[in-house]
């Protein structure tokens, strides 16, 4: 029998069988007005060699631009031994299986993913991954109102240093289920949340406060004067992390006396490749007296009736196929490809590789700030210190500049910051990683001062 | 058989309701809702102090198979909660009409009681 669903024959006699004339007519609820008529913009299909040449001439149009942008997404190098493992047959797979404990390969990976996280942040939990870091953010606040019993508000405070592009996803996704976003605003003078701002919330009632670390703008924050804040407030915490920072700085477990409460951020520095935004991949971390708020898949280790050690699928019960409309988030999936990719980059390079990327990371990022310093019209914005991002201002339009740096130069200068924070005019926010020389820095602050 | 006692109420979502000599409600899951359910693992106790409305979800009890919903079969105020359950979940199982118990409230009007089943029709209402 061939695999061909649906005959002409077949779809006539379906509609006979339940007497309707057309496909069309099954449509009849839907009224005219919302009806897309056809579909005359999507183009006729390709053949797999046109494809290929379309793709291929699009991916050379990208070129191989010198980055010294971050902004949420960072260039660090993969071992070459990553991806060759993570994309051999038994691991490409980038979902769940449905069998799950048929799969203990997998399970397994995804335990040490979770405890390598749960080592890196200090906490005592970590999901198997959300899907990126914005929607960690959103699902973090989602926990934070649910776990935080004390408190009668849906109210979160959120530092206006936290990514923005996380704050419109998190404002997407909480916002039907009537949670506020207060926002809190930071020091012009050092960059970091203003602790005098929010100081004046002190005494009302707030479900959590988010803490970034380091924050947008690549500044160190007080975190542990915030986690404590919150705790005198009665308000839970989520850190939002970049998990390279951690592998220098305390982490959030650390945090104040007893650290924080939840734990998300973007796992993208941990051996995905910059590409159009992603696929990245989200993760979450908790203190274990809140681990049943958690969202996400949790996998365990367990002894089978034999005595022998195997990995299961973990605290089901809170999961939506069986706690249905009441489970604690609609998220079922995980990113298990980018995680693999992930667990294999943090076993490769250890915790020692991971400090050595981090500390060059922020050296490099030190060395491109200081020499763009030197070329007259730059000036650095913040006064905190900062991990591996910096905030310089230009006295020239800094659309045009970035634009012509990318066009003619084929170097992406860094992110325009006055497109989320118009008072930041002309305020370039810069990156150096791992991967950038001294001949890289040189060549940018050559170039930037000719265009200057 | 799940085992059912005729000094006390039943709401139809399988909680029991006991009123107490000095005026107080104490609330648990009834012997055939903690059967059904299989070995109780976790406990979400209400807050002390936390005022709820009779049907309001006001606790969660989780077994290996599901986590259920505990509705409040009377209105008022929670006034205690049986913290040994955090350790011993397990003692709904064992004794869900007595060391199982979840919390107890102080009711705003005790005869709310009077809208619940008892035994006999909580037993019927089983067996359908």
């Amino acid at each position: 029998m061939p695999f061909i669903p649906h005959s002409e024959q077949d779809i006539k006699e379906m509609l006979s069988t339940i007497g309707v004339n057309s496909i069309e007519d099954l449509f009849d609820e839907i009224p005219e007005s919302l009806r897309c008529k056809d579909l005359a913009s999507i183009p006729t299909g390709l053949s797999e060699m046109d494809v290929t040449r379309l793709m291929r001439d699009r991916a050379a149009q990208d070129g191989l631009p010198l980055c010294f942008l971050g902004a949420g997404a960072y260039e660090h190098h993969i071992p070459a031994a990553v991806w060759e493992i993570t994309t051999r047959g038994e691991f490409y797979s980038a979902y769940t299986p449905y069998q799950a404990e048929a799969s203990q390969g997998t399970l397994q990976l995804l335990y040490e993913y979770q405890s390598m996280m749960a080592s890196l942040t200090a906490m005592d939990v970590s999901n198997a991954s959300l899907y990126d870091g914005a929607s960690a953010l959103a699902e973090a606040v989602l926990m934070a109102v649910r776990a935080n019993r004390k408190s009668k508000s849906k109210k979160i405070l959120m530092p206006r240093t936290v990514n923005p592009v996380y704050r419109k996803v998190t404002e997407a996704i909480v916002k039907n289920q009537a949670i506020e976003l207060v926002e809190v605003p930071y020091d012009p003078v050092t960059g970091q949340t203003d602790k005098v701002a929010l100081e004046k919330f002190s005494g009302e009632d707030f479900a959590a406060l988010v803490i970034p670390q380091p924050n947008f703008f690549g500044v160190i924050e007080d975190v542990d004067a915030l986690a404590q804040w919150a705790v005198d407030n009665k308000m839970l915490s989520i850190a939002v992390v970049n998990p390279m920072a951690l592998a220098l700085l305390k982490p959030p477990g650390e945090w104040a006396e007893d650290g924080v409460d939840i734990v998300c951020g973007e796992g993208q520095p941990l051996g995905a490749p910059l590409a159009s935004g992603g696929p990245y991949f989200g993760f979450m971390c908790c203190k274990q007296k809140h681990v049943r708020q958690m969202p996400g898949r949790i996998i365990g280790r367990t002894t089978d009736l034999d005595g022998k050690e195997g990995f299961t699928l973990t605290l089901q019960a809170r999961e939506q196929h069986i706690r249905r409309s009441k489970a604690t988030s609609n998220i079922c999936t995980n990113q298990g490809l980018l995680v693999t990719a992930a667990t294999i980059y943090m076993s490769l390079l250890g915790p020692e590789g991971l400090k050595k990327v981090a500390l060059n990371s922020h050296q490099n990022t030190q060395a491109l700030s200081q020499r763009l310093q030197k070329i007259k019209g730059i000036e650095p914005v913040f006064t905190g210190a900062s991990f591996h991002e910096s905030v310089l201002k230009l006295d020239t339009n800094i659309e045009i500049t970035i634009e012509k740096l990318a066009h003619d130069h084929h170097i992406l200068g860094g992110y325009d910051l006055a497109k989320d924070y118009p008072e930041l005019e002309n305020t370039l926010l810069v990156c150096a990683t791992e991967t950038r020389t001294t001949a890289d820095i040189e060549q940018y602050a050559t170039v930037l001062e000719s265009l200057l | 058989m799940a085992n059912t006692l005729d000094d006390r109420k039943y709401a139809e979502s399988h909680e029991w309701a006991l009123l107490q000599d000095d005026g107080t409600i104490r609330v648990g899951i009834t012997d055939h809702a903690q059967e059904l359910l299989g070995d109780l693992v976790f406990v979400e106790l209400p807050e002390v102090g936390q005022a709820v409305g009779k049907g309001d979800e006001c606790s969660v009890v989780e077994s290996v198979k599901a986590a259920s919903d505990i509705y409040s079969p009377v209105s008022g105020e929670i006034i205690a909660v049986n913290d040994s359950l955090s350790d011993e979940p397990e003692m709904i199982n064992e004794s869900p009409y007595d060391d199982g118990w979840i919390f107890t409230l102080q009711p705003v009007d005790a005869s709310e009681l009077d809208e619940l089943l008892d035994a006999e029709a909580y037993d019927d209402s089983v067996a359908e």
